[in-house]
């Protein structure tokens, strides 16, 4: 069928900010979308609150809107552009929704706009389970059994039906909390009352537990001419009972026989058409059980997902570029498969390799929380890796993990030789039953203590052959050590390290890294690596090509593995290497895959050859048309040095990937690798904290006073100097959160023997720790002669909060011109004297006038996309131009900015996700992602960042204060702003009295242990509209712990710091001065 | 080729440590180290890859391989191991087996023995631990080509010369070799469906895959399967409401008696032709037939229904294929107009034809699947329509 011409302007909605369950590959999915829809000439409207993607970049849309993904705000822009269709499949759950309820409210046919992709019936009929287990009745697939129910009545009635352990989720949670698995009937209470209570409509699903089957996925894609065709099946490595996005999963699916795929298939292909999903992709769960086969469906996603983006990845079939042309009408069979171009896009992939991916969890940010996996996802990110046996591929996607692990490393806790056979055996299944981020780990640990498979399976429940596969490596690694340990000791080892050179290749072959090898042989990466050099055991390089080589592939999208052909065969082009971020991890997200790609296209625009390396498939700096060339590999020194050999490019890129390849720049160097902009000598000046302090004093440019202790004793003297509050820094922590600030010095006796070591080895550093400082950041570009100061953000929240965790504003909004032209000044002297070429960012604090340097990171940093999107000048892209040679002078750089808006960054976090974790902010980051809010003046700035954000500030009602003493002065202005808006104050003993004292009418209410109701009652009952707590000192914050955590469970907008609480009220007075309007950046920047 | 391989060897040689040698050895030189899977000895033929990602067991067990050594492209194989529904046809008929990795372990509920156990039993010779993909790019570029697996000779200019002399498929009846010695009535393991065979269907077989026997039963047929050199007289005399000509290995153009035979059928009654059968009847109706590069083997070939233009993801296990008519897609055959009714959209090559005066359609792709996709199906229904009516 040809395309529609009846539709012109179509608007796409994306995901919104980066949370759990919702990350890049959304950007990735729209950006596909948007370039695909405009390559067949329509208008792409778009909205998307998330400033660090690709997709909010002015060329990828025709109207971008940085706006708040809710029904009010996109009801405008429909008004304003007038779009005819909305194309919402591609915007994730948050797209998916904010379309549904435009319909809902009457929107689209109000201004007669289509849903194209998905209807409205098809997308509830997915969505909502009851409907979804009618359908599957309908045409015969099981589903497991469940009820619905009210009360707990009828729940205690139905259990029995059911059996434990039973599935519980609450219907139409706010941030789709509830839900977990009971294994008892006093769990089963337990959770249906708290389901029923935090259930809107009050009512929960109670669900048949198949915990232990097999789980698996297909990607699902149909055509209006209903072509179906599968583009990917993809089998869990856990089980049932932890969700696919923190499960190990592995595509193709492995252990089923045609026989039982097809029966899958074809009951994939019966729900896409009975769900009647028209075009696109979906995604479908389903369960096998590997005693005797029954197949039941999970669910439904009537979209692209995460799924398809490793799907796409591992495939190399674009499913969200394809499921945009779909829905404008095309067929499969009219579109071609850009890789092998003469066939089309109307087949299923075939793959003839092993793609592995491992979630990347964060636990170590938030101590006070399980680590057990459960049908609610917890990971941040993920990797993917790509081998010719699940054994390569397992191995590459461990060290591309980034935690430290070069592979199947022991987890075995020291002493354990003491332990009897009994003492093993019981610590060993607790690990295996209970599934953590580590449990991939301690099936090694099994086998290498002797449990046999069986056991192993008993009690993990993952599939045999994937614990064969594992026992392979562990078989193999003793051999080694049989092998090669002895005659290794350390006096001669580096000098001659030998290894029988079939031992070694087979231990690549098995996915064996060099750091491990040497691990095993008592030696180090550098020898090895020589010595496998000498041995010439290389890797080659081979095509993703979505076809098994049947067919010629054009696109050099590659992955390494040691077989014998290599198909890489480089050109002789100009090439640069761009090295990618890895997987996404708080502190490390999109916004540097947003450079990475950034610098792409400005090295294509000057006529390079651009060479991508990294290993996340959620990105878009891994479509394998974004670079010229696509390495799908681990960022680690061994894995890249290959490449470089291979490609032999005029220089590597390594500061617009955060700190991961930044990390690489030095020793690359000593390899004789040339590193491209900043050099790795002056990095490590801005990296190492004694250096660094050396050159400020040498530019007599201040920095908290600090020092750097070695012993507790030592620590104490310090912080006695500097003078408590201090900041504590250590270089090795025995788990829980790193940075911590301390009052006195019990506080940091306490810490020093609870938290960390400190020791000549591992020292800590000691700042002192600036208190109701005002934190700045400054990005800016220098080309060594001349520097480009992008933006000066004024973050909201006081420094002790971590950058990436308070919101800032740029421009600044409290600190006056004097102190801005003083930070360009010190800025620019910091870049000159470290002759950064390329990107800097550095971070200030401003007290009593006096502006202290925090840190200085040479690199790319999290506010790029900000600043870039605020100023409307491409910064990461400039910087790439100045990396390349040329000078800011000849790239017409605007003088300085005049902006006639404001934008405010406001931080997400993933609080909710993890039960029992304090919502309070420090210095070390916890949040996912950010948004941006853009508007005429700083309070409606921040109020559209805080809709953006989900913390819906309230117009009327009641505002709950409690705050420590030292707030209790500033929160009076306040206070007095909240009442003459007319809003009531509650507010706890000390602090109402404090208010009243200056006359203010406050009702006084209960703390939690003061009785009932109290406070966290009054939350529940919905008669708080806004909460302001601030809490200092141990029992304080636990004192008010349920109060901030009730909050955030229902959805009140909670303010912990007082800076915030101001900055609310200000945006409280703009939303009531009118509503708000929306305008497109590219309107903003018409210059 | 040669300076390639020493270094292949070079690294290839590695995995084997302790495990039994094998070198494969292609026509023209190229050369493959790894090691033994399943039977030891030596064995040659012509070298085709297959890209179905499951569903070993039944290609291992489909009569089409006779003549032929089979390639996986998918590395991962034996995983699920060998159990005892899925099978094709009662032995194993093609003559070499080539994976990268096979699994010593296997995990299904249904499976009774390891992958090489069973190819061992069946005295099937092959190799695993080589460079599967850089086989298969070397058919792609170079075209289909003879092959020898040895564990015994490692004289690669020797083997090269076996390989060379080794019978090609152009030119030779394989169909004798694989059909069955006397006429059998097929039924189902799950028994035949309660309602009494609607049908009286003749299953001609030239290397039937027991899929399409089941499929056919499952529709309510009772099935006969007669041998290829069964006359056609004979197969009237048994009076059948319809005849499906089944898959089979090798160069249709040989198999004249075949031919003679669709020729005393055709207009007496409906004729389903299935693969071999589709480029038999094709021969039948004056068209040509010609061998494809390398072939089509998979199960992800996309072919659109030239009628409805739906498309449909098919299984496809075939060498030689018919060419399109010099007139174009409608063909004057003595039996009347023969239109091409399917389309390869990967090639272009013929997938389907149908008689416009006489009830016989066929198609080049396996609607019994097994391994491969259901899209299918409804082929065999429209085989129940025509002896309807
Ligand atoms: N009935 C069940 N028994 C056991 N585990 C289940 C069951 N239903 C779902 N799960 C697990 O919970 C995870 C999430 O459930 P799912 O229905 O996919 O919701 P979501 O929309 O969060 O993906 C699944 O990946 C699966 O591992
Ligand atoms: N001396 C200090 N006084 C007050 N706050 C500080 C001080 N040093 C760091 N911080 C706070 O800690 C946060 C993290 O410190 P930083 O040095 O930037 O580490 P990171 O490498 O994690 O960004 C900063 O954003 C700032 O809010
Ligand atoms: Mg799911
Ligand atoms: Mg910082």
């Amino acid at each position: 069928m040809p395309k529609r011409n009846d539709i012109e302007k179509i608007l796409i909605i994306g995901s919104g900010p980066i949370v759990i369950g919702q990350a890049c590959e959304f950007d990735y999915s729209g950006t596909q979308a948007c370039h695909a829809l405009r390559e067949e000439g329509y208008t792409v409207i778009l909205v998307n609150s998330n400033p660090a993607t690709i997709m909010t970049d002015p060329e990828v849309a025709d109207k971008t809107y940085i706006e708040p993904i809710t029904t009010e705000i996109i009801t405008k822009i429909i008004e304003k552009e007038r779009p005819q269709a909305i194309l919402p499949t591609l915007g994730g759950q948050t797209g998916l929704n904010a379309a549904v309820s435009l319909a809902e409210k009457g929107v689209l046919d109000k201004f007669n706009v289509e849903l194209i992709g998905a209807k409205l019936k098809a997308i509830k009929m997915a969505e909502d389970r009851s409907q979804f287990k009618a359908a599957m009745g309908r045409i015969g697939v099981q589903v497991p059994e469940s009820v619905y129910v009210n009360s707990l009545d009828t729940a205690l009635k139905i259990i029995d039906a059911i059996g434990f352990p039973a599935i519980i989720r609450a219907s139409f949670t706010l941030g789709g909390s509830g839900g977990s698995t009971a294994y008892n009937i006093e769990e089963y209470k337990e959770y249906i009352t708290t389901g029923l209570e935090t259930s809107p409509i009050h009512e929960v699903l109670v669900e048949r537990s198949v915990l232990g089957w097999k789980e698996y996925e297909l990607e699902v894609m149909r055509d209006l001419k209903d072509n179906v065709v599968i583009i990917c099946s993809i089998e869990n490595f856990d089980p049932m009972g932890v969700h696919t996005g923190d499960s190990i999963t592995v595509a193709p699916a492995q252990t089923l026989t045609d026989m039982e795929y097809q029966k899958m298939r074809d009951a994939a292909v019966r729900i896409i058409r009975e769900i009647g999903v028209e075009t696109g992709g979906s995604n479908i769960q389903f369960s096998i059980n590997p005693e005797n086969g029954e197949m039941l469906a999970i669910e439904m996603n009537p979209r692209v997902s995460r799924s398809s983006a490793l799907a796409s990845k591992a495939t190399g079939f674009p499913i969200a570029k394809i499921a945009a042309k779909l829905a404008i009408g095309y067929t499969l069979d009219e579109i071609p498969n850009d890789i092998t171009r003469y066939t089309p896009a109307c087949f299923e992939p075939a793959i003839d390799y092993c793609v592995v991916k491992i979630p990347r969890f964060n636990f170590d940010k938030f101590p006070d929380t399980t680590q057990e996996l459960t049908i609610h996802m917890k990971s941040v990110g993920e990797v993917m890796a790509i081998g010719r046996t699940f054994k390569e591929a397992v191995g590459k996607a461990i060290r591309s993990l980034e935690t430290g692990r070069s592979g199947f490393d022991p987890l075995l806790p020291s002493g354990i030789d003491a332990w009897t056979a009994e003492q093993k055996s019981e610590y060993l299944q607790t690990k295996l039953i209970t599934p953590t981020p580590d449990r991939l780990w301690h099936i090694a640990d099994a086998f290498r203590l002797g449990m046999s498979l069986d056991e192993i399976y008993n009690y993990s429940r993952i599939d045999k052959w994937f614990l064969y596969n594992i026992k392979q490596i562990t078989d193999l690694e003793n051999e080694i050590k049989q092998r090669h340990l002895k005659g290794n000791d350390a006096s001669q080892k580096n000098r001659d390290f030998a290894m029988d050179a079939e031992l070694l290749a087979k231990a690549k072959q098995y996915g064996f890294s060099d750091i491990f090898l040497a691990r095993l042989c008592g030696s180090d990466e550098k020898t090895i690596r020589e010595y496998r050099y000498r041995r010439s055991v290389r890797p080659v390089f081979k095509h993703v090509d979505t076809c098994a080589a049947e067919f010629k592939a054009f696109t050099p999208y590659l992955y390494s593995t040691y077989e014998t052909s290599c198909e890489a065969d480089p050109t002789t082009k100009r090439k640069i290497i761009i090295l990618g971020s890895g997987p996404n991890r708080i502190g490390q997200g999109i916004e540097f895959d947003y450079c990475c790609v950034h610098g792409v296209y400005a090295l294509k625009e000057l006529g390079y050859e651009t060479i991508m390396v990294n290993c996340n498939p959620e990105t878009v700096s891994t479509d394998y048309d974004t670079s010229d060339r696509l390495y799908f590999e681990p960022l680690t020194m061994e894995d890249v040095l290959e490449i470089i050999h291979k490609e032999k490019p005029e220089g590597v890129i390594v500061q617009f990937g955060g700190q991961t390849p930044l990390k690489l720049a030095v020793p690359l160097e000593k390899e004789g690798v040339k590193i491209l902009g900043t050099s790795p000598e002056n990095i490590d000046v801005a990296e190492d904290r004694e250096r660094f302090a050396l050159l400020m004093n040498r530019l007599g440019l201040k920095q908290p006073e600090n020092g750097c202790a070695n012993s507790a004793e030592d620590a104490k003297k310090i912080a006695k100097r500097i003078g408590y509050p201090v900041l504590l820094r250590p270089s090795y922590v025995l788990g829980g959160s790193a940075m911590r600030i301390v009052y006195d010095e019990q506080g940091l006796e306490h810490y020093i023997s609870h938290a960390v070591e400190v020791s000549p080895e591992h020292p800590v550093l000691i700042d002192s720790f600036l208190q109701d400082a005002i934190e700045i950041d400054v990005d800016a570009i220098s080309d060594g002669e001349e520097v480009f100061i992008g933006g000066v953000m004024e973050h909201i929240e006081e420094a002790g909060v971590h950058s990436g965790d308070s919101a800032c504003s740029l421009p600044p909004y409290s600190v006056n011109n004097e102190i801005i032209e003083e930070l360009k000044k010190e800025t620019r002297i910091i870049a000159l004297a470290l002759n950064v070429i390329g990107l800097i960012n550095i971070q200030y604090a401003v007290k009593d006038k006096v502006i202290y340097v925090l840190e200085v990171n040479p690199r790319a940093s999290r506010t790029i996309p900000f600043v870039s999107k605020a100023i409307g000048v491409p910064m990461a892209k400039i910087a790439a131009k100045v990396i390349a040679g040329e000078k800011l002078r000849g790239l017409n750089m605007p003088e300085n900015i005049t902006m006639r808006h404001t934008a405010v960054k406001e931080a997400v976090f993933p609080f909710l996700k993890f039960k029992g974790v304090d919502t309070l902010l420090g210095p070390e980051m916890k949040s996912t992602g950010e948004v941006m809010g853009l508007d005429k003046d700083f309070g409606r700035a921040y109020a559209k960042a805080q809709m953006s954000a989900n913390y819906c500030l309230p117009l009327v009602g009641s505002v709950f204060i409690s705050v420590r003493d030292k707030d209790k002065k500033p929160i009076v202005q306040i206070a007095k702003k909240l009442l003459q808006m007319g809003f009531k104050i509650t507010a706890t003993k000390g602090t109402a009295a404090a208010l009243s004292e200056e006359n203010i009418s406050v009702t006084p209410v209960l703390k939690v242990i003061e009785g009932r109701p109290n406070i966290v009652d009054h939350i529940k009952n919905n008669e708080v509209q806004l909460v302001i707590n601030t809490a200092e000192g141990k029992a304080a914050q636990e004192a008010s712990f349920s109060i901030r955590r009730t909050a955030l469970t229902y959805q009140i907008p909670y303010f912990t710091t007082v800076a915030g609480a101001v900055a609310a009220v200000r945006a409280i007075e703009a939303l009531k001065s009118g509503t708000l309007d929306v305008r497109s950046i590219q309107e903003c920047h018409q210059r | 080729m040669y300076r390639r391989v020493a270094c292949v060897y070079e690294l290839l040689h590695v995995m084997k440590m302790n495990e039994k040698k094998a070198i494969l050895v292609l026509e023209d030189g190229t050369c493959f180290n790894g090691c033994s899977l399943g039977a030891a000895g030596e064995t040659s033929g012509e070298l085709v890859f297959n890209t179905s990602m499951m569903g070993y067991q039944e290609i291992l067990t489909d009569p089409s391989y006779a003549g032929q050594i089979v390639a996986l492209t998918y590395p991962l194989i034996g995983n699920y191991g060998i159990n005892e529904e899925d099978v094709e046809s009662y032995r194993l008929f093609l003559e070499g087996f080539i994976v990268k990795e096979c699994s010593p372990f296997s995990s299904n509920w249904r499976s009774k023995i390891d992958l090489s156990e069973y190819l061992t039993k069946n005295g099937i010779v092959g190799i695993q631990g080589i460079d599967t993909r850089s086989l298969t790019c070397h058919i792609r570029d170079f075209g289909s080509q003879q092959g020898i697996i040895s564990t015994v000779d490692f004289d690669m200019i020797r083997l090269q010369e076996k390989a060379k002399s080794a019978p090609g498929l152009t030119g030779r009846d394989l169909v004798a070799k694989v059909t069955c010695e006397k006429p059998y009535d097929w039924v189902n393991k799950e028994g035949a469906p309660h309602l009494s065979p609607r049908y009286k269907v003749i299953v001609y077989d030239c290397g039937v895959k027991y899929s399409i026997l089941r499929k056919l039963a499952h529709a309510g047929c009772s099935v006969h399967v007669v041998p290829a050199k069964t006359s056609f007289e004979t197969v009237l005399e048994m009076n059948p409401d319809g005849i499906v000509l089944s898959n089979g290995p090798g160069d249709p153009s040989v198999v004249s008696y075949m031919i003679k035979n669709i020729k005393g059928l055709l207009g007496k009654r409906p004729i389903f032709g299935i693969c071999l059968g589709h480029q038999l009847l094709a021969l039948a109706l004056g068209l040509k037939t010609s061998k494809l590069k390398f072939g089509h083997h998979g199960g992800n070939q996309p072919v659109m229904d030239l009628s409805t233009k739906k498309v449909e993801i098919t299984a496809q296990n075939h060498c030689f294929a018919v060419e399109i008519p010099s007139q174009g897609m409608l063909h004057k055959s003595s039996y009347g107009d023969v239109e091409i009714t399917h389309l390869n959209l990967n090639d272009k090559s013929v997938e389907g034809l149908k008689c416009h005066s006489v009830p016989a359609f066929s198609v080049q792709y396996h609607p019994e699947a097994s391994p491969g996709p259901h899209d299918a199906d409804y082929l065999f229904d429209r085989f129940l329509q025509t002896m309807k009516s």
